[in-house]
């Protein structure tokens, strides 16, 4: 594994209105790496996932994606916001998976995953429909390809959602709990996608709740609560082993 | 418990096999009311055709005349002013729905200032206004293209179809405007996230679904457009009723013209309703597992039901 950082992330802090989110994250997000956030809800990991790829902007600090700073560019010292369509362009390489699949109603599943790339990337139909076939078997979803997001059970929409962000060449992958809206026997099957795509060496940001997952296959893991990091470091020794009281607890609920 | 194995061939006199508790027969409850209303509906209906036949109407007028070539060419300009009025209408408001929703400042309040006024205002007087709007422009000067008095340049088509399609554009924009706000917020947040443009998404993803929102309101503008085409023949724009009125003064018989447009009418909003029901059906693909079955097709399924015995009695 390099050393590289694909997420920067220093002193970090997002409000709305008047309720301030996050209060300062730092962290750091090592290519090739599987990175998972957990905590309570209302924690703020669901909000920093978002600000990583410009959906949410952020009130103070400095966010990095790939050495390049997130919504601005820095000149001198001064910060100027990008505009709509460079911010668009960055988030091209940063794919997303949400919670609740938001996979497009009107389009099957295969021009689901045809139409970033034909739209944006400007790929012949034909080349991408190649890549979306390879890519809806390669989450098993091969047989699925002309149906309706609402013909698909909900692990079949979000493995199709994984497919979908992989078809636009993904250099950082964004995890938005995304077996929380799931029946329990669906979790495996996502999971699964998931794991496969860790293997292959994508680095993946991920807010989840499994905490097998989490162990199994996370490289690190940042316990979050009341918008900080209170305690982060290698899963197995966070989970088997938490320092701090607030960690136990939580862990002491959930496993 | 013991079955009759041999069904197929098994004699009458073999006892039905027991299937639970005894089916209800209940006597239904008598609605007396419906019999009522159904009487009483049918003696109004009567009356009042009697009044009609009683009255001095000339009703041979009206098939004479229901084909007439004036009449089938009114037709043709009311369907065509009602399309070309529609597109500009749909054009207008989904541009004015999009202004709207902007995040410029600026544009949102020209298109707020945009349907206050033509909201506001009454179409008939809108009509008389681009008629006569060569009192405050004499000449229509567009540089090298075009050059013309006002009063030739706004023929009367083109001041009914200026009239009726932007007066429609103020309409549209507000349920172009509800038809974007319906589509969930994480869908453009999905489109963003893959890197597709502010445009892009608007035209690819949240207009396409905020059809099924828009189309059902749009179908009933239509055939309110199409009615509302006989205003125009204020502005001398020969259409279905303006001919219809024509030659009832021709003919002496201008009450039964009327009733002829207003036959004509009819028939052409109903043909729309019917072409409404497939568009709604159309945009509601992708939304529900399985398609209502058409009216054709419902037909269909009670007449085969009609045709099959209730019961052996």
């Amino acid at each position: 594994m390099t050393t590289n950082a694909m997420v920067k992330s220093e002193g970090v802090h997002k409000s709305f209105g008047h309720v301030e989110v996050l209060k300062g994250i730092d962290l750091e997000v090592k290519e090739g790496e599987v990175f998972c956030l957990i905590g309570p809800s209302g924690s703020g990991k669901s909000t920093f996932l978002r600000c990583i790829n410009h959906l949410e902007k952020i009130n103070a600090g400095r966010l990095y994606v790939d050495g390049e700073l997130v919504g601005y560019r820095q000149k001198g010292d001064k910060l100027y916001e990008l505009k709509d369509s460079e911010v668009a362009l960055k988030r091209r390489d940063i794919g997303m998976v949400f919670q609740r699949f938001n996979l497009f109603p009107h389009l099957t599943a295969l021009e689901n995953v045809m139409e970033a790339p034909v739209q944006v990337k400007r790929q012949s139909r034909a080349q991408a429909r190649q890549r979306a076939n390879e890519l809806l078997e390669r989450v098993g979803l091969a047989d699925k390809a002309g149906n309706y997001p609402s013909q698909l059970s909900g692990g079949q929409q979000q493995r199709v959602a994984i497919a979908r962000a992989l078809a636009m060449d993904p250099k950082l992958m964004l995890f938005d709990e995304p077996t929380s809206a799931l029946d329990p026997e669906l979790v495996g099957d996502v999971l699964d996608v998931m794991r496969d795509l860790a293997e292959s060496g994508m680095t993946m940001i991920v807010v989840t709740h499994e905490m097998g997952f989490a162990r199994e296959v996370g490289d690190s893991l940042v316990f979050m609560d009341g918008g900080v990091v209170v305690e982060s470091g290698h899963p197995r020794d966070v989970l088997t082993n938490p320092q701090h009281e607030r960690t136990q607890s939580f862990l002491s609920k959930v496993l | 418990m013991s079955v009759d194995i041999d069904k197929a061939d098994g004699p009458a006199d073999v006892p039905p096999p027991k299937a639970g508790p005894e089916a209800i027969k209940a006597i239904p409850v008598r609605h007396y009311g419906r019999y009522v209303a159904a009487v009483v509906a049918i003696g109004v209906l009567a009356a009042i055709v009697y009044a009609f036949a009683q009255g001095k109407i000339n009703w041979g007028a009206i098939p004479e005349y229901f084909f007439d070539d004036r009449i089938l060419k009114g037709v043709g300009q009311t369907l065509l002013l009602t399309v070309i009025s529609m597109v500009i209408g749909v054009a207008g408001g989904i541009l004015l729905a999009v202004m709207r929703l902007s995040r410029n400042p600026v544009t949102s309040s020209i298109a707020w200032f945009y349907i206050w006024f033509f909201r506001g205002t009454p179409v008939l007087v809108q009509l008389f206004v681009w008629f006569n709007l060569g009192l405050v422009f004499e000449y229509i000067n567009l540089g090298p293209i075009y050059k013309d008095y006002w009063s030739s340049f706004m023929t009367p088509f083109l001041t009914a179809l200026l009239g009726l399609g932007l007066n429609e554009a103020a309409y549209m924009a507000e349920i172009c405007r509800a038809g974007l706000l319906s589509v969930d917020e994480g869908q453009t947040e999905a489109s963003h996230a893959l890197g597709m443009s502010h445009a892009k998404t608007l035209r690819r993803i949240v207009i396409p679904q905020a059809m099924r929102v828009i189309v059902p309101p749009t179908g009933n503008e239509v055939i309110n457009m199409l009615k509302t085409t006989s205003l125009v023949s204020a502005v001398q724009f020969y259409e279905l009723f303006r001919y219809a009125q024509d030659i009832g003064q021709n003919s002496g018989a201008p009450v039964e013209m009327y009733f002829l447009a207003a036959a004509w009418y009819l028939v052409m909003t109903s043909i729309l309703s019917v072409g409404q029901y497939y568009l709604e059906r159309y945009y509601a693909r992708g939304s529900s597992r399985s398609l209502p079955p058409t009216p054709f097709q419902k037909i269909k399924a009670n007449l085969l039901s009609l045709g099959r015995p209730k019961g052996a009695a």
